[in-house]
């Protein structure tokens, strides 16, 4: 299995992208790059917010062209505003298991399980808007816990956390990886946290990915 | 701070307003100069002076006998609008003539205390009751009738019994007895007719009424010659103006067996007038017969001047009431507002 | 200079203390407002509040006016959220643009206007009757013409309410729903959201924080609905207190019952003002009325509402075309009608120039004083917070609004007669009208300038003082620099309100007007009454004209062009 961009070419307003990548299916991979390079587009692209205007995108073979985002094998956490603020922290991690929050005592066990993994035990009813950054992060988390896709996309998802909260993110995100298996693609600017994720560091210069020079 | 930097930030712009109100004062030269001439200013009602209307021509008749007089119809939305008016201006009213007013609302008029001794001989005058008043000078009459569509009624009610005894019959139009002399009027010939059980007559004719007006214009016009209900309460003479001038017998009237009630239009002279001299010039004016002569069509009411073979052909043509309803003026000011309180209350049941 | 004040002003702006306009403002208001009344109740006497009680006419009149108000309240939204919801999903369609600039005009179109456009389209004898007349013609032999229920009484009135209230209503439901910030689809569009769900999570929670202060202004606004139920209520069954009121005075001159339903409609006012206010938080003000841009780009593909099925494209097509149905066609009534045979006669006819340039002028002056008024108060209000330190609300402030928005409370009929009254024994009445008719046009406008102008004013207040205080900016030209260009496009809304309810109003000047000071408003009543219905409707059509030209021309004028789209 492998994420596959061939060929792929997209205009956005002036700049022209070329993408020709193709990654492993069970690897982390951090990308670092300057802003700008393209990896926030790429990560788009692979979720189903941009589409190409030339090219192939595919997972194991099938192709995601074409397919909304909800249809693709992706979760993607974002830096920020990853919740709905009108629903409690339940509501926002059952989302991921049943889209209309109809939800059978088994899956509600399946939330409350993956709030404890994440440290959030007790916080079902609680509401986004009374949570730090960081839970909220984890909230998040939980959810990408139990949808269990095969390819998980993160954009900066610890950029905006202080130092203590992020290594408690970066323990749990350790844990998810290793016990589902994902393939992890990670934008940072922090190296550190990509060595913490244990992610192999990329960079992403001119449309194809480069195995960073070792320090 | 801020508050200061707001505040005179204002300045300009007020100055701007300022600037506006003076314009718009300044671009009103007219009232003052008015009173400069001759000019005789008569309260009445909009149909008075429409094109159509009696006012354009017994206005050029008027200026032309007089010479270096104007005078200034002033059209106000109703005929108890007129009296309104008058009560609201008080003693520094504008006016000096108020025309357009009806017996039924004589003495509320006398008793506002503006009104003047009209010093015009009514004795030669001919109207179906006694005229005994030195104030008003009734300068036309008609019944109140239901005219009604002849091409969409066969056979309307012969009664005021009849009438009200079929609510699912065609649609009618009224008009508020607040605002509008027919609209007093019909409460009037209701009472008379019914008596104590007006009330409940009232009731009863509520589902044909299509809409009460404000005036009789309104009614009229824009309704009832709309098609928008068959039946408008009117005058037994407006037939005549269809017959006469557009030269169809489309429209008639509805003869009941009770009666009609009779309305004799007034006009009266104010007594804080500056023109006083005019005023009474004109109301000797409204009755003559050339004055007269303009009311069968234009106003299409009985005139009170005897115009013989003046009057027009239609006018033999029209209805003629088996008896003539009307209350005193003195019983209408002592009972309209309990009456009107009962119409009210009827109505809204 | 730039911004075009002389040193003379400069130095005055800098140094005169702080409560001059604020105080300025609020005896103008309080004066304009406070002395009319006072008149009134002195002249009135004992107030027969026992006889409103035991009344069962004016009980009624009480329980129609609150019945129909809330009706209209409901239907209109009702319609609203279809529509507002089927404007959102469908973003480009061809004339889009033009029907949600006609929504933003239905609150400034004069109400008399409005009522003859219904009349002609709706009406017993208008352009949907006719329709179904001819249409029907072939298969109905001689039997009656299906026609609509008829327009006089609760219906009329309902239908224009809902003409008036439901699109202004979906204008703001509208950019609630556009508000919805962009990551909330994204989220909707990963986790695979059914339309019900989005609906429930994303666009109910947006437009039912926007319903309560919305229902509770449309409610206001048809509860004291004047020109719509004196036109249209066919009768003294559909009666609503303010048109009580004014045949109380114009009819009866019943001076103490006019009075004591005054206080009775004043009461149930201030409740419901008292309401707005609780429910209006976070409402941006503008009554919808602020145009954004790029409201209509489409959607990109991955967003839900670029795949919506053929079931939910038909129902958000047929909300619009209803909506379309309702609000077109008075309209184009109104604009059509008056190009008959007496348009050109009607067009230079002295009266109607001067009608016209006296509505002109007073939409103009209105507007300004509104907002002098306006900003005035605002600026103490403004004052007040900052000395109480952040934008909490004090005391001083929230009474400085609330005189500001007296006159929802107090009838404009009440207001006229009283200051008719009070002023008759001094001086020539009639000669004032148009003055009188600016300044309770203006009090009318005040509310709403208040409301367009309160944000902008006061949001930031204390941010924008630190900064502007720690650079030493001197007051003038921190006017010039800071606030005047953030303050320009309210002002521009709020003038351009102001200006167009001032123009198209017929309560003030019905009470002052005469032959010799008329507005195109009166003119139209004028000519309606009296059957010149071409000339009524070449009057009707100047007016509407005149209203949008100003609206638009205030707009742009003040606004500068990127305002310029209603």
């Amino acid at each position: 299995m492998s994420l596959v961009l061939d060929g792929v070419r997209l205009r956005l307003g002036e700049r022209q992208w070329c993408f020709d990548i193709t990654l492993p299916g069970d690897g982390v991979h951090a990308l670092l790059g300057r802003s700008g390079s393209g990896k926030s587009t790429l990560l788009n692209l692979v979720g189903g917010y941009l589409e190409p205007d030339v090219g192939r995108i595919e997972w194991d073979g099938h192709s995601l062209i074409d397919r909304a985002p909800a249809e693709r094998p992706v979760t993607t956490l974002f830096q920020h505003d990853n919740l709905f603020a009108h629903l409690s922290v339940a509501d926002n991690v059952g989302l991921g298991l049943e889209p209309s929050l109809r939800l059978s005592a088994a899956q509600r066990a399946q939330v409350s399980e993956s709030l404890d993994e994440v440290q959030l035990g007790g916080y079902e009813q609680r509401n986004p808007a009374s949570l730090s950054g960081g839970e909220r992060q984890r909230v998040a988390l939980a959810r990408c816990l139990l949808r269990n896709r095969p390819v998980l996309l993160m954009d900066e998802p610890f950029g905006a956390l202080d130092p203590d909260t992020r290594a408690v993110m970066i323990s749990l995100t350790r844990r998810l990886i290793d016990r589902q298996r994902p393939c992890v693609i990670m934008v940072t600017h922090d190296e550190d946290d990509a060595h913490a994720i244990g992610a192999r560091i990329l960079e992403l210069i001119d449309g194809t990915l480069r195995r960073r020079a070792p320090r | 701070m801020t508050a200061r930097s707001r505040s005179l930030s204002s300045v300009p712009i007020a100055c701007a307003g300022l600037l506006a109100l003076l314009v718009c004062a300044g671009a009103f030269p007219g009232i003052a100069s008015a009173a400069d001439e001759r000019t005789l200013t008569v309260y009445t009602y909009e149909s008075f002076v429409a094109e159509w209307g009696p006012g354009p021509t017994i206005k050029a008749g008027f200026e032309q006998r007089c010479g270096d007089c104007t005078i200034d119809f002033v059209p106000l939305d109703s005929s108890a609008g007129i009296l309104n008016r008058v009560q609201l201006e008080g003693a520094s009213t504008r006016a000096d003539v108020v025309l357009g007013l009806d017996t039924n609302l004589m003495a509320i008029a006398a008793n506002t205390g503006l009104l003047a001794p009209s010093g015009v001989d009514t004795d030669a005058l001919t109207l179906p009751i006694d005229w005994t008043s030195d104030t008003f000078v009734p300068f036309d009459f008609g019944w109140f009738a239901f005219v009604y569509d002849t091409e969409a009624i066969d056979d309307p009610p012969a009664s005021l019994a009849e009438l009200v005894a079929d609510p699912t019959g065609p649609k009618i139009i009224l008009q508020d007895p607040r605002t509008s002399t027919p609209g007093l009027g019909f409460l009037l010939w209701m009472k008379s007719v019914f008596g104590d059980e007006a009330g409940e007559r009232w009731a009863e004719l509520q589902p044909r009424i299509l809409s009460t007006t404000k005036s009789w214009s309104e009614a009229y016009f824009t309704l009832f010659m709309n098609g928008e209900a068959p039946m408008v309460l009117s005058y037994s003479t407006s037939p005549a103006y269809h017959m006469a001038v557009d030269e169809t017998d489309r429209y008639q009237a509805a003869a009941f067996e009770e009666g009609h009630y009779l309305q004799v239009e007034v006009a009266a002279l104010l007594q804080g007038s500056d023109q006083l001299e005019l005023g009474r010039e004109f109301l000797t004016y409204l009755v003559s017969p050339e004055a007269q002569a303009s009311i069968p069509l234009g106003n299409v009411m009985y005139p009170v001047a005897e115009l013989g073979d003046e009057l027009p052909a239609a006018f033999a043509r029209l209805i003629e009431p088996t008896e003539t309803l009307l209350f005193d003026p003195e019983t209408v000011r002592d009972q309209r507002r309990a009456w009107i309180d009962e119409w009210l209350e009827a109505s809204t049941r | 200079m730039a911004g075009g004040l002389d040193p003379l002003s400069v130095r005055l702006l800098d140094r005169s203390p702080w409560w001059l306009g604020a105080s300025g403002a609020a005896l103008v208001v309080l004066t304009l407002v406070g002395m009319p009344l006072l008149v009134l109740l002195g002249q009135a006497g004992e107030l027969p509040f026992a006889r409103i009680v035991q009344d069962a006419w004016l009980r009624r009149v009480i329980g129609f006016s609150l019945t129909q108000a809330a009706l209209s309240t409901a239907l209109a939204l009702a319609l609203a959220l279809p529509v507002a919801l089927a404007l959102h999903h469908e973003r480009r369609f061809p004339g889009r643009r033009w029907l949600t600039a006609l929504f933003g005009l239905s609150l400034v179109l004069p109400a008399i206007a409005a009522v003859f456009g219904i009349v002609t389209v709706w009406g017993g004898s208008g352009w949907i009757n006719a329709i179904l007349d001819t249409a029907t013609a072939p298969f109905r032999g001689t039997a009656e013409p299906p026609g609509l229920p008829v327009l006089y009484g609760l219906t009329g009135i309902l239908l224009a309410h809902v003409f008036f209230n439901a699109p202004l209503a979906a204008r703001v439901l509208l950019q609630s729903l556009d508000d919805i910030p962009v990551h909330e689809w994204r989220l909707a569009a990963q986790l695979g959201l059914s339309p019900a769900a989005r609906f429930r999570h994303l666009q109910w929670p947006v437009m039912a924080r926007r319903l309560p202060g919305l229902a509770t202004l449309i409610f206001t606004l048809c509860f004291t609905s004047f020109a719509v139920v004196l036109a249209l209520g066919g009768g003294p069954r559909a009666t609503t207190v303010e048109v009580a009121i004014y045949q109380a005075l114009r009819f009866d001159f019943d001076l103490p019952l006019a009075v004591a339903l005054a206080v009775v409609q004043l009461t149930i006012c201030a409740l419901l003002t008292g309401l707005g206010s609780v429910f209006g938080r976070g409402d941006d003000g503008s009554l919808g009325l602020a145009e954004r841009t790029a409201d209509d780009a489409p959607w990109p593909r991955w967003h839900p509402h670029a795949h919506r099925g053929a079931l939910q494209r038909g129902l958000d097509r047929t909300a619009i075309a209803a909506a379309t149905l309702l609000v077109l066609p008075p309209f184009a009534a109104l604009l059509l009608a008056g190009f008959n045979r007496r348009t050109v006669a009607v067009l230079t006819d002295p009266v109607t120039l001067d009608a016209l340039f006296n509505t002109v002028i007073a939409g103009l002056a209105a507007a300004t004083l509104s907002i002098a008024l306006a900003l005035g108060l605002l600026s103490g209000v403004r004052r007040l917070h900052l000395r109480a330190g952040q934008r909490h609300r004090t005391h001083g402030g929230e009474a400085l609004q609330a005189l500001g928005n007296a006159i929802l409370v107090i009838p404009p009929i009440v207001l006229g007669t009283g200051l008719f009254l009070a002023l008759r024994a001094w001086a020539d009445v009639f000669s004032l009208a148009l003055l009188l008719v600016i300044l309770i046009n203006a009090l009318m406008g005040l509310p709403f300038a208040l409301r367009i102008l309160a944000g902008p004013v006061l949001d930031g207040a204390s941010a924008r003082d630190r900064l502007a205080r720690s650079l030493g900016m001197a007051r003038s030209s921190r006017w010039r620099r800071v606030d005047a260009p953030l303050l320009r496009g309210p002002i521009a809304l709020a003038a351009a309100v102001s200006a167009t309810l001032a123009a198209g109003d017929l309560g003030a000047i019905a009470l002052f007007g005469s032959d010799q000071v008329r507005t195109l408003p009166l003119l139209l009543q004028t000519r309606l009454g009296s059957h010149r219905l071409d000339e009524a409707a070449v009057t009707a059509t100047l007016l509407v004209l005149t209203c949008i030209v100003l609206f638009a021309a205030i707009r742009r004028g003040i606004g500068g062009a990127k305002e310029s789209r209603s």
